[in-house]
C-alpha cells in the first residue's frame, strides 16, 4: 500500500490541481481569470482594434485600407476639430459643475431627511431610469420647443412674453446633459453625506462653529469623496455624449461624440473616427488621472 | 463675578414625541444645582434622561419648559456655539479628515485665537492628556484610549466653564477604564473646571464624583455624595441601583424618631432599622440590608431575640457559597423563597475548609439596626 502511494506521486507532479494547491501565485491568477478574460474580450481587444484602425487609411468607397497613415491624427489639429474638442471639454466641465451645484443641495436634503423618507426620495431620483433615455430626451423636445410646455408655462405666469426658442440651442444641450447626468452626481454625494454622523456637526457647534462654518469645515470636506466619484461618473460620459446634442442641439451644437459617430455611420471614415476616439479617450484619461491624483478616487465611499 | 452655581436646572421638562405618536417626558421636572469646580455625575439606567439633561446643558436640545442657567446666565434657546461649555462625546466625534492637531485647534480657531497662541495651547493640551507629539497623526491612526484623550483635549483646550462628559469611557476596556477614571479625576482637580459626567456605571460614579444625581424615568431621585447615596439611599430604586442589597418586605409596626420597627412578612419576625422619609404605622416598606454589612455566626440553636436590642438577628441556611478571594459570597435562605446575599470578608488566611461556611450550614445573622434601612416602596 505504502509503496503504491509513493510510486503514484511523480504522476501528479505536473497536474494542474497540484500546481494550484502549492503555488499561491497560480492560485490567484486562476481565481481572477474570469475577470481577466472578460476584460480582455470587452476592453483590451476592442481597444487594440481601434488603435490599429486609427493608423490605417480610408479607401475611396469608405472601406478600410491597410496602409499606415498618420493624417487621421494630424487632421484633428485642424482648427475645426480642435474647436469641437475644446467645446466638448467645456460642455463636459460645465455639465459636471452644474450637476454639483444642483445635486449637492438635493443630496444634502435627502441625506438629512428622516430615515423613512430617504428611500422614497432616492427611489424618485432613480425613477426616470425606468424609461428609455432617448425617449426622455425626446420629451425634453416637447418641453423646450418654441411654444412648448416651458414657453406656455412661463408666458402663462407672465415671466416672458415671447417664445424663448430654447430648442436647438447650446442651452438646450446643457439642460439635457445636466438632466441626464444629475442622478450620477446625486447618488455618490448622498452616500458620502449620509455617512456624516450628526455628532460631528454637534461637536463642531459645541466647539463654537456656527452652522455655516460647520458646513465649510466638516460637511464639505467629508463629502469630497462623493463629489469626486460623482465627477468621474459625470465628466467621462458627458465628454463622449452625442445623443443629447443630436436631438436637442440640432445641427448647431456638435461635440466630439457626434464627430466620432458621424465618421463611423455617415462619413464612413472609420480610421478618422478611431483616431478621434483615441484622442477623446486619452484626453479624458489624462484629465481624470490628474484629478484623481489631486482628490482621490472617492474610494473612501467604499469603507 | 462668579455666580452661585456653575449649572442650575429650574424645574426643567423635556418632552420628545415617540415614533408611535405619543409623547415621553425624557426629563421630568428636574431641578439641580451644580457647584463651581465640582465633579458631578448623572447616574442612571439607559433611558433615565441623563444624556438628555447633558444635551440640555450643551444646547443640543432646548427645554420644553423650565430654565437652564449656566454661570448664573439664563441659556434659553442659545445655540451650542454660544455657550461656555464643551462636550466630550460618547463616540468621541473626532473629525477624521483633520489631524489631531487640527482637531484640538478647531475650537480655538472658531474663537479667532492668534495662530501662535493656538499652537502653544494645543501642544499644552496634548501634553495634559499625555499625548505630546501626536499632533500630526490622523485620529484613525490612534487607539480607542488615545482617541478618547484627544476628544478630552479638544474640549479642555477651550477652557470652558463647564465640561460635559457623555459616558466618555464607555467604549474602553475595563483596565483602561479604571486607569482613565483616576486620571480624569486628577485632571479635574488640576484644572479646577466643573465636570458633569454622565454614566450608567455606578462604580465609576462613586469613584470619581463629589456628588451624584441618581436618575430614573426622567426624574432625579437623589442627589448627594457617594457616601450619602450608598449609605442612605432615599428610596428602593437608589438602594437597588447603587451597589448590591437585599430587600425584605414588611409593614411598619412602631416608629420612634428615626428608629422603626418593621414586622417582616417572611420570616415572620420583627426587625429594627433606620426609617427613611415619612413613614406611617402600617405602611408597606422594604427593608434594605447590604450584603457586606452583615455578620454571620454558626447557629447555636437558641431563640432569636430582637426586642429592645439594637442588633437584629435572623436565622438562615447556607444554600450557595462562592469563594472569590477577598471575600466569600454566600446565599442564605431565611424562609421559604426568601433569600439573602451575604459577603463574608476573608480576613484570616487559612486553608482549613472548616473555617469557611459550606452549603447546608445553619447560621445566625447579626445586622446592627443602623445597617438596616427601612425604605418606602418606590416613589417613581
Amino acid at each position: 500500500m505504502i509503496s503504491e502511494q509513493i510510486s503514484e506521486k511523480p504522476k501528479s507532479k505536473y497536474s494542474i490541481t497540484r500546481l494550484l494547491r502549492e503555488n499561491s501565485k497560480a492560485q490567484g491568477l486562476f481565481l481572477i481569470s474570469p475577470t481577466n478574460i472578460y476584460l480582455f474580450i470587452l476592453v483590451v481587444l476592442p481597444l487594440i482594434l481601434v488603435t490599429i484602425l486609427s493608423f490605417l487609411s480610408r479607401g475611396t468607397y469608405g472601406q478600410v485600407e491597410f496602409k499606415f497613415n498618420l493624417s487621421n491624427y494630424t487632421r484633428l489639429f485642424d482648427p475645426l476639430y480642435a474647436k469641437i474638442l475644446g467645446y466638448s471639454l467645456l460642455v463636459g466641465f460645465g455639465t459636471t459643475v452644474i450637476c454639483i451645484l444642483i445635486g449637492y443641495p438635493l443630496a444634502y436634503f435627502i441625506a438629512r431627511a428622516p430615515a423613512r423618507q430617504r428611500s422614497l426620495l432616492l427611489f424618485l431620483i432613480l425613477l426616470p431610469f425606468w424609461t428609455n433615455f432617448i425617449i426622455r430626451i425626446y420629451a425634453w423636445m416637447i418641453i423646450l420647443r418654441s411654444g412648448g410646455l416651458l414657453d406656455s408655462l412661463l408666458q402663462w405666469l407672465h415671466f416672458t412674453q415671447a417664445p424663448l426658442n430654447l430648442l436647438y440651442s447650446p442651452t438646450a444641450v446643457m439642460i439635457g446633459m445636466v438632466y441626464e447626468f444629475l442622478p450620477f452626481m446625486i447618488l455618490p454625494l448622498y452616500t458620502s453625506l449620509e455617512k456624516i454622523e450628526n455628532s460631528l456637526l454637534e461637536a463642531a457647534a459645541d466647539l463654537g462653529a456656527p452652522p455655516w462654518k460647520a458646513f465649510l469645515r466638516v460637511t464639505l470636506p467629508l463629502s469630497v469623496p462623493g463629489m469626486v466619484a460623482g465627477t468621474i461618473l459625470t465628466f467621462i460620459p458627458a465628454m463622449g455624449m452625442f445623443v443629447v446634442p443630436d436631438i436637442l442641439g440640432g445641427a448647431k451644437t456638435i461635440l466630439i461624440g457626434n464627430v466620432i459617430r458621424n465618421q463611423f455611420l455617415t462619413a464612413r471614415d472609420w480610421p478618422f473616427g478611431a483616431a478621434a476616439s483615441m484622442v477623446l479617450m486619452l484626453m479624458t484619461m489624462v484629465l481624470t488621472l490628474y484629478y484623481t491624483r489631486k482628490a482621490g478616487f472617492g474610494e473612501e465611499l467604499l469603507v | 463675578m462668579k455666580s452661585e452655581y456653575a449649572v442650575e436646572f429650574h424645574d426643567v421638562v423635556k418632552i420628545f414625541p415617540t415614533p408611535e405618536g405619543s409623547q415621553v417626558n425624557a426629563v421630568d421636572h428636574v431641578s439641580i444645582q451644580i457647584n463651581h469646580g465640582e465633579f458631578f455625575s448623572l447616574l442612571g439606567p439607559s433611558g433615565c434622561g441623563k444624556t438628555t439633561s447633558l444635551r440640555l446643558m450643551a444646547g443640543f436640545e432646548w427645554p420644553t419648559s423650565g430654565e437652564v442657567d449656566i454661570n448664573g446666565e439664563k441659556m434659553g434657546r442659545k445655540p451650542p456655539y454660544q455657550r461656555p461649555v464643551n462636550t466630550v462625546f460618547q463616540n468621541y466625534a473626532l473629525f477624521q479628515h483633520m489631524t489631531v492637531f487640527d482637531n484640538v485647534a478647531f475650537g480655538l480657531e472658531m474663537e479667532k485665537v492668534p495662530k501662535d497662541e493656538i499652537s502653544r495651547r494645543v501642544n499644552e493640551a496634548l501634553e495634559m492628556v499625555k499625548l505630546p507629539g501626536m499632533g500630526r497623526r490622523k485620529p484613525k491612526q490612534l487607539s480607542g484610549g488615545q482617541q478618547q484623550r484627544i476628544a478630552l483635549a479638544r474640549a479642555l483646550v477651550k477652557r470652558p466653564e463647564v465640561l460635559l462628559l457623555d459616558e466618555p469611557l464607555g467604549a474602553l476596556d475595563l483596565k483602561l477604564r479604571k486607569e482613565m477614571q483616576l486620571e480624569l479625576k486628577a485632571l479635574q482637580e488640576q484644572v479646577g473646571i466643573t465636570f458633569i459626567y454622565v454614566t450608567h456605571d455606578q462604580e465609576e460614579a462613586l469613584t470619581m464624583s463629589n456628588r451624584i444625581a441618581v436618575m430614573s424615568r426622567g426624574k432625579t431621585l437623589q442627589i448627594g455624595s457617594s457616601v450619602e447615596i450608598y449609605e442612605r439611599p432615599n428610596c428602593k430604586f437608589v438602594a437597588d441601583f447603587i451597589g448590591e442589597t437585599n430587600f425584605l418586605s414588611g409593614t411598619v409596626k412602631t416608629i420612634d424618631k428615626d428608629r422603626v420597627v418593621v414586622a417582616l412578612t417572611s420570616p415572620e419576625q420583627e426587625i429594627n432599622g433606620i426609617g427613611i422619609g415619612n413613614l406611617k404605622i402600617g405602611q408597606r416598606v422594604s427593608v434594605s440590608i447590604r450584603p457586606e454589612k452583615v455578620h454571620l455566626l454558626d447557629d447555636d440553636g437558641s431563640e432569636v431575640v430582637n426586642q429592645g436590642i439594637p442588633e437584629n438577628q435572623l436565622k438562615g441556611k447556607v444554600i450557595v457559597t462562592a469563594y472569590i478571594g477577598s471575600d466569600t459570597r454566600i446565599v442564605l435562605e431565611l424562609g421559604p423563597g426568601v433569600r439573602m446575599k451575604v459577603w463574608e470578608q476573608n480576613a484570616i488566611s487559612t486553608l482549613d475548609p472548616e473555617a469557611y461556611y459550606s452549603v447546608g450550614d445553619a447560621v445566625r445573622i447579626f445586622v446592627p439596626y443602623d445597617n438596616t434601612l427601612v425604605l418606602p416602596e418606590d416613589i417613581v
